[in-house]
């Protein structure tokens, strides 16, 4: 059995004007040791998926019904006391944004020190010593002096090494990384993605990297899931999405990526933006976007407008759009002659 | 997108008229689903009309010397045994009828509440404006005066602009001209508030693009400031207004009620609050205890609404 | 840390000199010295040799100097209506104004903490919305009013009878509804001497009496507004990602709530809660009066009736240099709390 496994996740905001639906039947799993990646534009319900799956998600948000399994247990059911225990134990999580991640006014050793204690009955001496361990292991320089150091005396990279310290400090078996290096300098992203991923790989810990570049989701994670306005489009193993991406929203994700363009022309794009959540398209979401969906005449399909599409399989991954499920019924087509 | 939405709006179809703009607005959408803001509002706009009508409501003039029946002094209001059915609210230790007295003094208070906010609306938003959009020296001299006269508190301020006041009038002149001076102080007092908030604003608002553009375009600063930059300070300053009628209210009352305010001839609600303290301890707690009702709620809405618009429109909400 | 301390103690300084010139432009325009030393029956030609000899007729900066170099010996001269140095009688009005103002401080300082940073933590509970509508009422409330509402309740009593008083439960409803009164509200009592001009309210049961009703007045104006500025910076707090961060860790909510966010919640609060409980002293003229508590308020109140400039002068210097210390200890708490102070030298 898979060490998570999350089914038909639904969840909610409670707003004045009616609940808006933030994500709906999200189903996906993780392998011990797998890395996961997500990925969608911004809006589509990647982060509020990472924070759902610690039950962190801020009022007015609420997990509205699916299940959550973590090795044997029910999260979305569990009580705050016992969901605390996993928090940051088994499950830890990495923030997008290192200088608003770290409380301003504790000290690093204090906010790495107080994590031991919350989870193990350790003395400060020793929580210490681990603490400096894994400082040493992210690579920060004089370990020892940083540790009575505030968060504001630390670059914005050294900071994240600081949160990555944190995240592994109680060999957690899942880490969710939430766009851990969009708020970096481009210049240490790739070092700081490097070292998460040494880490997890030598630690042999489940990573769920959540973020927008194609690039690096292809570089690290083995699976990953498509999403797109609270929803999962495509599924699969990493590498055959990349190489043949099936419905039009991963394809247009892809050719909108600078290295796909001719040099000189102008850049790939999807046409539209993302709809909110309050306002979304009947049917599948993204057809008005869809080139599949625009006949040539300019009427739409009725199909796209009119059904949610259902999961089939695709090779080893899991598509859900009507193009694709149409094609697969005419007795599949080769995708390179439909381009 | 277009630098110039905002002194341009669109033409193409029939503009709304102001009125449908209102309806549709998110104001008045929460205004309807808010409660305590519609009886708060309810209540302003009921003092606001017995202080306008003050003079035809009041059953008697107060400040009429011949109409007062010092005989008929200190009656108890209406419900209180020994009450006369000719003074509701019963009589002050003058003799005055106290409804028609809290009436006109309920006058006096808005009055000075409202101009001596109009006063330092004006003084802190001009200032507010030059020190955000000059920043340099001037920014620095104007808040370093804002700064230490917050830092003594607005009470002391006009508490000692007060005395001075008076003392350099003198005291028959001061109450001659109490209402203008206490506008002047209250509002010589309390403009900090106003500088410090649109300075914030403009220094947000200063680094956007379309105060860039309007620059770009050759403007001159005063109308950049005015026309521009001054229109999309508008709801902080709104926000404000409304704590500091009440604060004004407050501080004058509390004027009055230390005899550095309204004379006791030409009564505020602190004055009457003042004038009747002396009668409390032979048992004549109306005098002092109805005006500062009337002067609690007063407040009390204003405030109420104050907190609603906060809520509703706060700029920090709507600027992410 | 140095830099700051430098920098906050020459702020504390440009204040004082800006207040030390206004109080001397009052004293130098309001005050005529020579009318109070000698009558009106003294020629002109005599009381111009006065003025000459006293440096009256000396330019404005020269005078100032003067008053200046006075003032930092404390003194200010001797009162029109006490006859005796200025500095004595506000002296003798000080202890009465700050253990008021202390007293004052302790209310506000215990009650807003628990209860803004409850109604911050459950702000659906019936509990805190009663604490909010208590509040805003509290706001409106001035203080004077609130204090002359304490003496009609717990001095004078209050004796209401909607109930029928012939039967039982009427009669209890009525009692409840009702106070004897009774409480001390005037004046200070029998203050136990410590030392010099110092006679202490601390010291007895009795002595606490006298304090209770002024304090509790004194105290209404601040603790509303502690408690909403608590409570939404707290709230603010609430929001913040180092809040969510320590969540995912998995940290105990007590520990967030009074640990991560309360450091960071008192912050603002000790910036603007500070100046507040300076501006107190302001508030202490309004109390004082109620309760003719024979303090600095009262005795600056006297001051301006009775027109005695030097007092009025005396006062304000004293007045503003409590003003500046406090803020001053203030700035320097806040230095110490704040981590980010030490590198900038002002708060990031």
């Amino acid at each position: 059995m898979a060490l998570l496994e999350v089914n038909n996740l639904d969840v909610r905001f409670a707003l004045r004007q009616g609940d808006v639906r933030a994500l709906r039947d999200v189903c996906f799993s993780l392998d011990r040791g797998e890395r996961l990646g997500i990925v969608g534009e911004s809006g589509a319900g990647k982060s509020v998926a990472a924070f759902s799956l610690l039950n962190l998600i801020a009022r007015p948000g609420y997990i509205a019904g699916g299940s959550i399994n973590f090795d044997g247990h029910e999260l979305t059911s569990m009580s705050d006391r016992a969901l605390r225990k996993i928090r940051g134990h088994r499950i830890s999580m990495i923030f997008q944004d290192p200088m608003m991640t770290l409380n301003p006014v504790l000290t690093i050793g204090e906010q790495m020190i107080e994590c031991l204690k919350a989870h193990r009955r350790i003395s400060s001496r020793e929580a210490r010593a681990i603490s400096l361990r894994k400082l040493e292991q992210v690579q920060i320089p004089s370990p020892d002096k940083r540790l009575d150091h505030y968060p504001h005396e630390l670059s914005g990279g050294m900071r994240q090494r600081i949160i990555i310290a944190i995240a592994l400090l109680l060999d957690p078996d899942i880490i969710i990384a939430d766009e851990p290096t969009t708020a970096l300098d481009v210049t240490i992203q790739a070092e700081i993605m490097a070292l998460l991923l040494e880490l997890c790989e030598k630690h042999n810990v489940a990573l769920i990297l959540i973020t927008h570049d194609l690039g690096v989701v292809s570089q690290v994670t083995q699976r990953m899931l498509v999403m797109y306005a609270g929803r999962v489009i495509e599924q699969g193993p990493t590498r055959e999405i990349i190489n043949d991406p099936q419905p039009p929203y991963t394809q247009g994700l892809m050719n909108a990526l600078p290295q796909m363009a001719t040099p000189g022309s102008r850049l790939n794009q999807i046409r539209g933006s993302m709809p909110s959540l309050n306002k979304l398209p009947s049917g599948c979401a993204f057809h008005p976007r869809c080139d599949f969906a625009t006949r040539p005449e300019g009427e739409l399909r009725p199909a796209c407008v009119d059904q949610v599409p259902q999961f089939v399989d695709s090779g080893n991954c899991q598509v859900a759009c009507h193009m694709v499920a149409e094609m697969q019924q005419a007795e599949r087509i080769p995708v390179e002659e439909k381009q | 997108m277009s630098t110039t939405t905002t002194t341009a709006p669109a033409t193409t179809a029939a503009p709304p008229s102001r009125w449908q703009r209102f309806r549709d607005s998110f104001l008045f959408y929460s205004f309807k689903r808010d409660l305590v803001a519609q009886l708060s509002m309810l209540v302003f706009l009921l003092m606001i009309a017995a202080a306008v009508f003050a003079p035809w409501l009041a059953s008697m003039n107060p400040y009429d010397l011949a109409q007062i029946d010092i005989l008929a002094s200190e009656l108890p209001p209406f419900w209180v045994d020994g009450s006369d059915p000719m003074y509701v609210m019963g009589t002050d230790a003058q003799g005055r009828d106290l409804l028609s007295t809290i009436l006109h003094g309920l006058r006096v208070s808005l009055i000075i509440g409202f101009g001596a906010v109009i006063l330092q609306a004006t003084l802190g938003v001009c200032f507010g404006l030059l020190a955000g959009y000059m920043g340099g020296r001037i920014d620095a001299f104007l808040m370093r005066v804002a700064d230490i006269q917050l830092s003594f508190s607005t009470l002391m301020v006009a508490i000692i602009v007060g005395a001075l006041v008076k003392a350099i009038f003198g005291g028959a002149t001061f109450s001659d001209y109490a209402v203008w001076l206490l506008v002047l102080i209250i509002g010589l007092a309390e403009w900090p508030q106003y500088a410090r908030t649109v300075r914030a604003s403009v220094l947000a608002e200063k680094s956007r693009e379309y105060v860039d553009a309007a620059r770009v375009m050759g403007l001159r600063s005063r109308r950049i400031m005015f026309r521009h930059i001054l229109p999309n300070t508008l709801s902080p300053i709104f926000v404000i207004s409304t704590v500091q009628v009440a604060n004004a209210i407050i501080s004058e009352a509390a004027l009055s009620f230390l005899g550095l305010g309204m004379p006791e001839t030409h009564p505020s609600l602190g004055s009457l609050i003042k004038s009747g303290f002396d009668y409390i301890q032979s048992g004549s707690w109306w005098i002092t205890l109805i005006p500062g009702l009337v002067l609690v709620v007063v407040v009390l809405v204003i405030n109420l609404l104050g907190d609603w618009l906060r809520d509703v429109l706060n700029p920090r909400l709507y600027k992410g | 840390m140095i830099a700051f301390l430098i920098k906050r103690l020459f702020h504390a300084l440009l204040v004082m000199f800006v207040i030390s010139v206004i109080a001397f432009a009052i004293q130098d325009n309001l005050g005529d010295p020579i009318q109070q030393m000698v009558g009106q029956s003294v020629p002109e030609s005599e009381r111009e040799a006065l003025r000459e000899q006293l440096g009256l007729n000396d330019p404005f900066p020269v005078q100032y100097l003067r008053f200046a170099s006075n003032a930092l010996h404390f003194d200010f001269g001797y009162s029109y209506v006490f006859n005796e140095p200025t500095t004595e009688v506000v002296l003798r009005h000080l202890p009465a104004t700050l253990e008021l103002v202390f007293a004052a401080s302790i209310l506000i300082i215990v009650l807003s903490v628990p209860i803004g940073v409850y109604s911050a933590i459950r702000p659906r509970a019936w509990l805190s919305r009663f604490f909010m509508g208590v509040s805003i009422i509290g706001i409106s409330i001035p203080v004077f009013l609130t204090a002359i509402v304490l003496i009609q309740i717990f001095a004078i009593g209050v004796s209401w009878s909607p109930f029928p008083a012939d039967t039982g439960w009427g009669a209890t409803l009525n009692g409840i509804l009702s106070t004897d009164g009774g409480m001390p509200a005037y004046g200070r009592g029998n203050p136990t001497h410590v030392f010099g001009t110092w006679y202490t309210n601390f010291s007895s049961l009795d002595g606490l009496i006298y304090l209770v009703l002024p304090a509790i007045s004194l105290a209404s104006i601040m603790l509303p507004l502690f408690i909403r500025l608590i409570r939404a910076e707290m709230q603010e707090v609430l929001q913040s990602e180092y809040i969510k961060f320590a969540r995912a860790k998995g940290i105990p909510m007590r520990r967030i709530y009074f640990l991560h966010a309360l450091k960071n919640t008192m912050l603002p609060v000790i910036t603007v809660g500070g100046v507040q409980i300076g501006t107190l002293v302001a508030y202490t003229i309004l109390t004082e009066t109620v309760f003719q508590w024979p303090g600095m308020g009262l005795m600056f109140l006297d001051a301006i009736q009775r027109s005695d400039i030097p007092l009025i002068v005396t006062y304000l210097m004293i007045v503003g240099l409590i003003f500046v210390i406090t803020n001053t200890i203030v700035d320097l708490i806040y230095g110490l709390v704040n981590p980010t102070v030490k590198l900038t030298g002002k708060p990031a």
